[in-house]
């Protein structure tokens, strides 16, 4: 053993790093209490297993069907509207904490100052906003609103504003500086020089990722249906109460076609654009 | 009695060091009067860019002094030096369009300095003055490539867009840096030759930086040898001499022109431009 050990200068770290590995995650087999047996319990697996096979063949049923055609465009809606909203939040924001238009390579402004001091609790909000997860904020908003898909938009407004204004200002950041700032050597303010020198080039890549988060705010809405914010994942909670299986199997599979085709959107659309 | 006449630009012992220390313009001297013409000349590095860039308030000098149309730049309130900085007119060697933009969009921006930002947005939504683009374009050239994007055009085209924008600003100076380098010879003759018949017809003070001696003779009446950041020699086009040039380029070992040719003083007609106002 020692020998084989002296032979391959790789083995001892590859121990190393198992043992470290196997150290990390027993404390978190323990404190989570998995134990996949629970499953086979007679106790668990009978209504499972009723309410697995209660999911061939799916509700059809017309009234059924025309509930889930209502949700499905709800939780659609709510991701739109979301989405819109978040933009609405996200786009000032990375205006404002942006370091692409601070005025120091061109020139001190006399106001300079009071911008930058601006610019870091702009940082902090969308921190803010997007260090807490949408389906916290469908929470809390479904006690202030009441249930229904408003609670989802704040939600989503709030938490991929955040997250859209974080990535919209990095990738001002990136883009190449000359244009505005030959714009402004002309005479022209710091909004306009970001609309006419940063905007054309941000632009392809900003709308790509705003679309791959409209993807994920479609999935994002059937979640934050569990915790009543209306759509799909309402109605699908709802289902599961009752352990209607069929039910739920019609709404999983609407589910699934949904995202599918919100990916392939996303997916045509970001191909055109580029 | 009227006031004292005012320099278009006029630097005094103006010094401009850049990051790494090198000395790019070295105390140098210099005033411009308005509605004059005047070429830079020089060799590869003597700081001919970097003199226009500082004329142009793109650039904060080291050193020195410099008054542009009679204010010190850096001394201006943020309103201030913008509204100065609308008079004057920067032609980039390689202009920075964004490569998306459309041409369009590009010249108009000449103007942002002067619009609200209503006008600049609404302009992104429908372009303002299709008509003023399209004859700014027209006088390099370029009106058919009117709706073209900006990265579908050659080095060449790009420069002439570069030209349209700072024609369709209308400032009061035009400070041209290298604006023909990628253009053949005839329409870099041609073109020297608008910009100069520009700032004559408008009393606009224009000061270009050329390689290219025999454009620099042809078209302009005063002529500033540049060298290691100094001005070697500042004299009315007559004056100037052959001995002066072959010392101004003596590294060099040649005279560069824009035909590669053996230097030779050519004769040049000047373009019918069309006249504004």
């Amino acid at each position: 053993m020692r020998l084989s050990l002296a032979r391959d200068p790789a083995a001892l770290p590859r121990l190393a790093l198992a043992l470290v590995a196997v150290a990390a995650l027993w404390p978190g087999l323990r404190l989570t209490e998995f134990d996949p047996a629970v499953l086979l319990d007679p106790a668990n697996a009978g209504p499972m297993g009723r309410f697995l096979a209660q999911f061939l063949p799916p509700a059809v049923t017309p009234e059924f069907l025309w509930l889930v055609g209502k949700s499905t465009l709800e939780t659609l809606a709510i991701a739109n509207v979301g989405i819109a909203a978040a933009f609405a939040v996200a786009f000032p924001l990375s205006l404002l904490t942006t370091r692409c238009l601070s005025l120091s390579s061109i020139g001190p402004a006399r106001n300079w100052r009071r911008f930058a001091a601006l610019r870091y609790p702009a940082r902090l909000l969308l921190v803010l906003l997007r260090g807490i997860p949408e389906l916290v904020w469908a929470l809390l908003f479904v006690r202030a609103v009441g249930l229904g898909a408003t609670a989802g938009v704040i939600a989503l407004a709030i938490t991929y504003g955040g997250m859209l204004g974080k990535v919209y200002a990095e990738i001002y950041e990136s883009s190449a500086t000359r244009p505005a700032g030959a714009l402004m050597e002309a005479g022209a303010g710091r909004l306009q020089a970001f609309f006419y020198g940063v905007l054309p080039q941000a632009l392809p890549e900003m709308v790509s990722y705003t679309v791959y988060r409209w993807e994920c705010a479609v999935r994002a809405s059937v979640i934050m249906g569990f915790v009543g914010a209306g759509g799909l994942g309402q109605q699908l909670e709802l289902s599961m109460r009752m352990l209607n299986g069929a039910e739920a199997c019609t709404i999983l599979l609407t589910f699934l076609v949904l995202v599918l085709l919100a990916d392939a959107a996303s997916a045509l659309f970001r191909r055109w654009l580029a | 009695m009227p006031a004292p006449p005012v320099s278009a630009l006029h630097a005094q012992r103006l010094s401009l060091v850049h990051a790494g220390g090198r000395v790019a313009i070295d105390a140098l001297e210099l005033a411009v009067q308005p509605g004059e013409r005047v070429a830079i000349i020089g060799p590869s590095g003597a700081g001919k860019t970097s003199l226009l860039r500082v004329f142009a308030t793109a650039q904060r000098q080291s050193a020195g002094r410099l008054a542009v149309l009679g204010a010190d730049p850096w001394a201006l309130g943020g309103r201030a030096r913008r509204r100065l900085r609308r008079r004057l007119g920067l032609i980039h060697q390689a202009p920075p369009l964004p490569p998306r933009q459309r041409v369009v969009t590009a010249v108009l921006a000449g103007r942002l300095g002067r619009w609200s930002l209503a006008r600049s947005l609404a302009s992104l939504a429908y372009p303002a003055d299709i008509d003023g683009a399209r004859a700014a374009l027209g006088r390099v050239e370029m009106a058919d490539r009117l709706f073209d994007r900006c990265d579908r055009l050659s080095g060449g085209q790009a420069q002439r867009v570069g030209i349209a924008r700072v024609l369709y600003q209308g400032p009061e100076v035009i400070l041209a840096d290298e604006p023909v380098s990628a253009l053949d010879p005839a329409l870099a003759n041609r073109t020297v030759g608008l910009l100069v018949e520009e700032a004559r017809a408008r009393r606009v003070t224009l000061v270009a930086s050329l390689h290219a001696v025999d454009l620099a003779l042809a078209h302009f009446p005063r002529l500033v040898g540049l060298r290691d950041g100094r001005v070697q020699f500042d004299l009315p086009r007559p004056d100037v001499n052959d001995g002066l040039l072959r010392a101004l380029y003596a590294q060099e070992g040649f005279l560069p022109t824009q035909h590669g040719k053996p230097f030779a003083l050519p004769e040049v007609r000047l373009p019918e431009a069309p006249r504004c106002g």
